[in-house]
């Protein structure tokens, strides 16, 4: 071992392989420019690669790689949705997740705990048996436990009667996970930049160049881009983009906010949820408990953080974990979600041709990463709209079919 | 934390307070459900400085104020009937 430490030393300079290959220049044209260089729009990049051979491809972002919402979400992955549309189409993205590690050849962490969404009233023990039956029915592994079965599955929740919301029972999805969200990104940018894509961080889009009911190329901060085809995927921007395209949306901005405690041991095995308390809680590799509530009472454009959202988030995970009194918030932080009116994502072709949207993530964002990457680089391959994705059309809304996603966390129900 | 202050009851704690939406023109009755559509679901969402419905929750009472979406910042706010006398100035 020496000898060859020896030999290593000897061989000259060598730094450590840089993860991505180096940047290149900006193009004038690309066949595909996509706005937004989160996990959404670098999925798709890699998936028009891979599945479709299309590489003249730009993913532009106005700031770091992945630096909005894809390194704000509180990484959980789950597929116990109510909807056949949403359920089958979460379910997908869960499959495509557990293959992705090995695909992308990074490390995701990737950690199936297991989800509990807990039940403290009647009416939410009803709702839990629908959704698990709504899941069973479409072959996704959920079911209802009663009190005995939380207390095996989570020993640690306070299961007294004497809570202000006692915990009856819950909805639990075995395969619930989470994974480590920098990486998922870092994941599909260095396989996208392998197979020839170019990413440009730093470089904002500021105009959109339509001309009769078709685009035809991007104003950057860094010069004219003409693009056969675009796609936008800034969600918390989305309407401000869309707009420049003039597209309007259903959506609103509104902040969504979380935050983690100092570094304890390992005690939290699933994902514990209520929606009645608005509280969603995993720990991560690190022991910090990741915790997450309900989206901010109003919309806005500023991700501060606020005290009344740390007071009430503590005072009700408290409630299902009092042994925490003592323990410290480490730091807090938000994102801007774009909420929908049916907490439904949008995703697909628009009135504007050649103009694609992925948007309305509110916070169902990250856990769909794959999929909708998947599904909206085969639309703007084929150019014809998946099956997976046809039902979050944009003319859902004038249409009046929307796809009411009551299985969507921190919304009030 | 964060005060608003209400046309009746005069400043008070944010969180006594309940968002309702842009001021917007509701669509003639003979309107098309597209018109419709686009009344009940679209948004502008605008990221700078909009007017917007807002009820003081205790006192279940409507009005209207003028907010910086960015800045999280309320600008003024007014009784409904100086806003629409005002013909949209608060």
């Amino acid at each position: 071992m020496a000898l060859g430490l020896l030999r290593y030393g000897l061989r000259g300079r060598r730094g450590p392989a840089r993860y991505f290959p180096g940047p290149r220049p900006l193009r004038s044209s690309y066949d595909v420019v996509i706005v937004g260089g989160g996990g959404h729009g670098l999925a798709c990049a890699y998936y028009l690669a891979k599945d479709w051979g299309i590489t003249d491809v730009a993913v532009l972002d106005k700031d770091w790689l992945a630096s909005g919402n894809t390194a704000r979400n509180t990484a959980i992955i789950r597929s116990n949705y109510l909807t056949p549309e949403g359920a089958r189409f979460y379910q997908e993205s869960m499959e495509l997740y557990r293959e992705l590690a090995a695909e992308l050849s990074i490390n995701l962490m990737y950690s199936e705990r297991g989800h509990l969404t807990l039940a403290h009233t009647d009416a939410a023990l009803r709702t839990s048996r629908w959704r698990a039956e709504v899941n069973k029915h479409l072959g996704i592994d959920s079911e209802l436990v009663c009190r005995d079965g939380v207390a095996r599955l989570c020993p640690q929740l306070n299961l007294s009667d004497d809570a202000r919301y006692p915990i009856l029972g819950a909805l639990y999805h075995p395969p619930g996970a989470i994974a480590r969200h920098d990486a998922v990104a870092w994941g599909y940018a260095r396989a996208a930049m392998q197979r020839g894509i170019d990413i440009h961080q730093h470089t904002e889009v500021t105009g959109l160049h339509v001309a009769d009911g078709r685009i035809s190329g991007v104003r950057t901060s860094r010069g004219e881009i003409s693009a056969g085809a675009v796609l936008q995927a800034v969600a918390g921007m989305s309407s401000e983009v869309a707009s420049m395209a003039g597209i309007q949306l259903p959506i609103q901005s509104i902040p969504l906010q979380a935050c983690v405690s100092e570094p304890l041991k390992p005690f939290l095995d699933p994902i514990i949820v209520s929606g009645s308390l608005h509280v969603y809680v995993s720990q991560s590799a690190r022991g910090e408990l990741v915790m997450g509530g309900a989206t901010d009472p109003y919309p806005l454009y500023s991700t501060r953080s606020s005290l009344e959202f740390t007071e009430g988030l503590m005072a009700r995970m408290l409630e299902l974990f009092p042994f925490l009194e003592s323990a410290k918030v480490l730091r807090q932080w938000a994102g801007i979600a774009d909420m929908t009116p049916d907490f439904s994502p949008i995703m697909g072709a628009t009135e504007v041709d050649n103009y694609y949207i992925d948007a309305g993530w509110g916070t169902w964002g990250f856990k769909a990463t794959p999929v909708c990457g998947k599904r909206m680089a085969e639309l703007i391959a084929t150019r014809r709209t998946p099956d997976a994705i046809a039902p979050f059309s944009l003319d859902r809304f004038s249409n009046f079919r929307q796809i009411g996603e009551r299985g969507a966390a921190s919304v009030g129900h | 934390m964060k005060v608003i202050r209400c046309p009746l009851n005069g400043p008070r704690n944010a969180e006594e307070f309940v968002y309702g939406g842009d001021v917007l023109a509701e669509p003639d009755a003979e309107a098309t459900a597209r018109e419709w559509s686009r009344y009940v679901f679209m948004e502008d969402n605008s990221s700078g400085v909009v007017d917007e419905w807002w009820c003081h929750a205790p006192s279940s009472y409507w009005f209207i104020a003028r907010r910086d979406r960015s800045r999280d910042e309320f600008i003024a706010t007014c009784t409904v009937s100086d806003y629409f006398a005002a013909a949209g100035q608060p």
